[in-house]
């Protein structure tokens, strides 16, 4: 019982940030490793606004979201897009993108270790502890979880019920027959990586409510992400909000069971087990 | 051979004879960045066999690295260090195999992740097993082998990769990376088993790359988790090579010794922004020179013969 | 099973999802014949011949060359024993040069050539198919006919017992469609088994000794080009009912 709420607590935030990775890499094409850092500089901007201000961290990303969207158009506008021009086949623009968001990324990383330094950072923000079925959970963790389902909802309802959620899926599931209906690829792609940016530090922010971080933590949660999105199935977003609570689960349950130590190792674990047994993902389809 | 075949080996071994006689005019700053040099020389080029070709980029040499390093470190005490540096080659190639079967079959970004998380995956594991069975988070390695020796060792072993490399290029697993590097599925339909290329190359640059960590674990003499499985070692790997040219089996080199030089030169003046200095030169490398300074030579030095 | 059945196709169906793409096929091809897969855009010709060549696995059925079955193998062993194609779309080998593009084909399938004796063939396909003065040019300088020859020669280079011709003549004009037809019309008279799938119904007509019509994923006629042409079914199926 304790793993399975705690798993799912987990797996709340993990849906969301799985899902701005997923707009990126699903919609725009371009495998961002450096989403973990936009993750960590939500996260150093939602403690900087609560130490300077006290800004509660969930009304931060009214700030915080815009903000990581712009700063994301512009990485992609200004970095990815003369790739995207450059490169002659899917397999050119992967290799270039991957070696070009690393780049960033370390630049992130080097920056933020710049400006906040190596050490750990968090801070207490409703650090009250409530009982769900005998055992304690930090409200800040009940109010990240129910933020980041809201968030997904919101997410999931727009891509699925409105007419620009309709247009990046169509970019989505073949960008050259969207063109021909009259979509403006090129914008549409600049958009979803921009929206992709803003959620995952949205989701960055919630974290930071209970979670500690530093400069350099950023790579594991594009890992997870990335292990989320691909146990998912790349465009299947239903299959990644479930992954999410899977790889939540199952890393409540190493940590619980085993050692605390080895959390990203189960990650990895799943993510094996998929290459090798469901390659497509849990809710992935084979294309003709 | 034809004749140019000739004159390129004999450079190739005066270059070597000449490399080899550095220990003698120095063996303070000059060695210890020859061996630095010399590590990344054979990790480049052999990363650069499999990802050059194949355009799979493998995050995974800092892992087996570090494997070949905890190797020796948990085995000194117990079995001769050349016996320990065998062992640590064939736990390289089973591991490699493995991962490749695992992986090669899928998309480039796949693999990417996945051996990227390697590293850091066997270290959760080794620091897991080390606090489980209750001895100490490090290992100490004492043996009698300086700088000059390690050297050596590495140098044999580069020439070693040389000689290989060039044999790979020459044969038809050559041909068919580069089949398979154009375009995967006409590979297939022309018959060619593309896991089994991929995961041989793949278990080769594994191999050697655990040889290397196991070889330069005397010159640590102490071993942590922390320090033998640095993601910062996969990364200048891919980035010297790169910057050389993956294309070419003389590029890596031609990107490692000055990478080297400046890379050592920035860590000693700038210590604390190491990361940002990387992020900088993939982007410079992405942007600026996309096929590295081999392409560049090829480009600006007018070709004599059409080269097959 | 007959014995000079080249190739048989038993039932074979491949779904995507909840499309049926192949449905239920059937169809023999003997030796030295040459035969056309045709239907309307979406009829699933090109999964048929995936799932000869192995670029996909059929859900069920099977089909055999020479009366061994090959369906359960993965494409580069179909492609070895001796099974070439090209593609709708070309594909060619872009960093290499016309003359490695052909090698590539001769290496590591139904035929396993190296050094002099690979080179010597190499030479001999792309003067069969009439691109003998651009062996060192780069394929980017390449005409797109160009192209399809190169890729054609690639497929020629591994002597293959069945030849899988997909859209070969698509996007040619009618002095280069000539040109074609007299390429494909010199394999036939060579004795090589074909399959080709095609619009061109020009080439239809003067290539193929039988073809095999499909919509909608089935067999909807089989028989001499003339006579499935004049097929009410086969009418209907490229124009729609209202024409019918």
């Amino acid at each position: 019982m304790e793993i399975l709420l705690g798993g799912i607590l987990l797996g709340g935030t993990y849906a969301l940030i799985a899902m701005g990775l997923q707009l990126q890499y699903g919609v725009s094409r371009i495998m961002n490793l450096a989403n973990g850092e936009v993750l960590v500089a939500g996260s150093f901007c939602a403690f900087w606004l609560f130490m300077g201000a006290q800004v509660n961290p969930i009304l931060a990303i009214i700030v915080i979201a815009p903000a990581a969207y712009i700063l994301n158009w512009f990485i992609y506008t200004y970095f990815l897009r003369p790739l995207v021009k450059r490169s002659k086949t899917q397999g050119h623009l992967e290799v270039d993108s991957i070696l070009s968001t690393f780049g960033i990324s370390f630049i992130f990383i080097g920056l933020m270790h710049a400006i906040f330094g190596g050490e750990y950072f968090n801070y207490e923000y409703l650090e009250i502890p409530y009982e769900i079925f005998g055992q304690a959970y930090g409200v800040n963790r009940i109010i990240a979880f129910i933020c980041a389902v809201i968030f997904a909802l919101s997410l999931y309802v727009w891509l699925s019920k409105t007419r620009s959620g309709l247009k990046l899926r169509a970019v989505s599931v073949n960008p050259e027959s969207a063109k021909l209906v009259g979509i403006d690829v090129d914008k549409t792609s600049a958009m979803a990586f921009s929206l992709g940016g803003a959620v995952t530090a949205a989701g960055g922010s919630l974290i930071s409510m209970f979670d500690t971080f530093d400069a350099s933590i950023g790579v594991v949660f594009t890992m997870k992400a990335l292990i989320i999105v691909i146990l998912g199935g790349v465009k299947e977003i239903k299959g990644t909000i479930v992954a999410a609570f899977v790889l939540g689960l199952a890393e409540t349950a190493v940590a619980t069971l085993i050692d605390p130590g080895l959390t990203l190792a189960a990650a990895f674990l799943l993510f094996i087990l998929v290459l090798l047994f469901r390659p497509q993902g849990l809710f992935g389809r084979e294309s003709p | 051979m034809t004749k140019k075949e000739v004159r390129n080996f004999l450079i190739a071994m005066a270059l070597f004879v000449l490399a080899a006689l550095l220990p003698i005019a120095d063996s303070g700053y000059w060695l210890s960045i020859g061996v630095t040099i010399a590590t990344y020389m054979v990790l480049s080029t052999s990363w650069a066999l499999f990802s050059g070709p194949t355009h799979y980029i493998s995050l995974a040499t800092g892992a087996f690295y570090g494997i070949g390093m905890f190797i020796v470190g948990g085995g000194i005490d117990l079995l001769p260090y050349w016996m320990l540096v065998v062992i640590a080659g064939c736990a390289g190639a089973i591991l490699a195999a493995l991962i490749g079967l695992a992986t090669l079959r899928l998309s480039g970004v796949y693999f990417v992740i996945f051996t990227l998380g390697l590293a850091e995956f066997v270290r959760q594991i080794v620091t897991w097993i080390q606090t489980t069975m209750g001895s100490s988070s490090g290992l100490y390695v004492l043996t009698d082998l300086n700088d000059t020796i390690i050297y050596w060792e590495l140098l044999v072993l580069g020439a070693l990769v040389y000689l290989i490399g060039w044999w790979i290029n020459r044969s038809r697993l050559g041909f068919a990376l580069r089949i398979i590097g154009n375009d995967e599925v006409v590979a297939v339909h022309c018959g060619i088993n593309t896991a089994y290329s991929k995961v041989i190359l793949f278990i080769f640059s594994g191999t050697v790359a655990t040889i290397v960590g196991a070889l330069l674990a005397p010159r640590l003499s102490y071993i942590e988790s922390n320090i033998a499985f640095s993601p910062m070692l996969s990364f200048i790997v891919v980035i010297t090579a790169l910057l050389g040219g993956a294309q070419k089996l003389w590029g890596p080199i031609v990107g490692v010794i000055p990478f080297m030089l400046v890379w050592d030169f920035l860590t000693a003046t700038f210590p604390n922004q190491t990361t940002l200095m990387l992020g900088i030169c993939f982007l410079l490398v992405v942007y600026l020179i996309p096929n590295g300074f081999a392409g560049l030579i090829e480009k600006y030095l007018p070709l004599r013969h059409q080269e097959r | 099973m007959n014995a000079l059945s080249a190739l048989s196709v038993q039932n074979t169906t491949k779904r995507f999802g909840g499309l049926v793409a192949v449905n239920q096929m059937s169809f023999e091809l003997r030796t030295h014949e040459v035969l056309g897969l045709i239907g309307p855009n979406g009829s699933g010709k090109t999964t048929m011949l995936n799932v000869i060549s192995g670029a996909l696995k059929a859900n069920s059925g099977f089909v055999s060359l020479f009366g061994k079955v090959i369906s359960d193998q993965p494409a580069n062993l179909i492609a070895r024993s001796g099974i070439a194609r090209t593609f709708q779309l070309v594909r060619t080998l872009n960093s290499m040069n016309a003359l490695e593009n052909v090698e590539a084909g001769g290496v590591f399938g139904h035929r396993r050539l190296w050094k002099n004796s690979l080179r010597s063939q190499a030479i001999e396909m792309l003067d069969k198919v009439g691109m003998a003065g651009s062996m060192n040019n780069p394929i980017s300088s390449l005409t797109y006919i160009d192209q399809k020859r190169i890729e054609l020669a690639r497929a020629l280079m591994s002597n293959p017992r069945l030849l899988l011709l997909d859209e070969w003549l698509a996007g040619l004009n009618p002095s280069e469609l000539q040109i074609g037809i007299d390429v494909i019309n010199n394999l036939k008279s060579e004795g090589h088994t074909i399959i080709i799938v095609e619009h061109v119904m020009d080439a239809i007509r003067s290539l193929c000794d039988r073809c095999v019509v499909m919509n909608t994923g089935k067999k909807i006629a089989e028989g001499k080009p003339e006579e499935v042409l004049e097929d009410e079914g086969v009418i209907q199926a490229y124009l729609g009912s209202e024409h019918a």
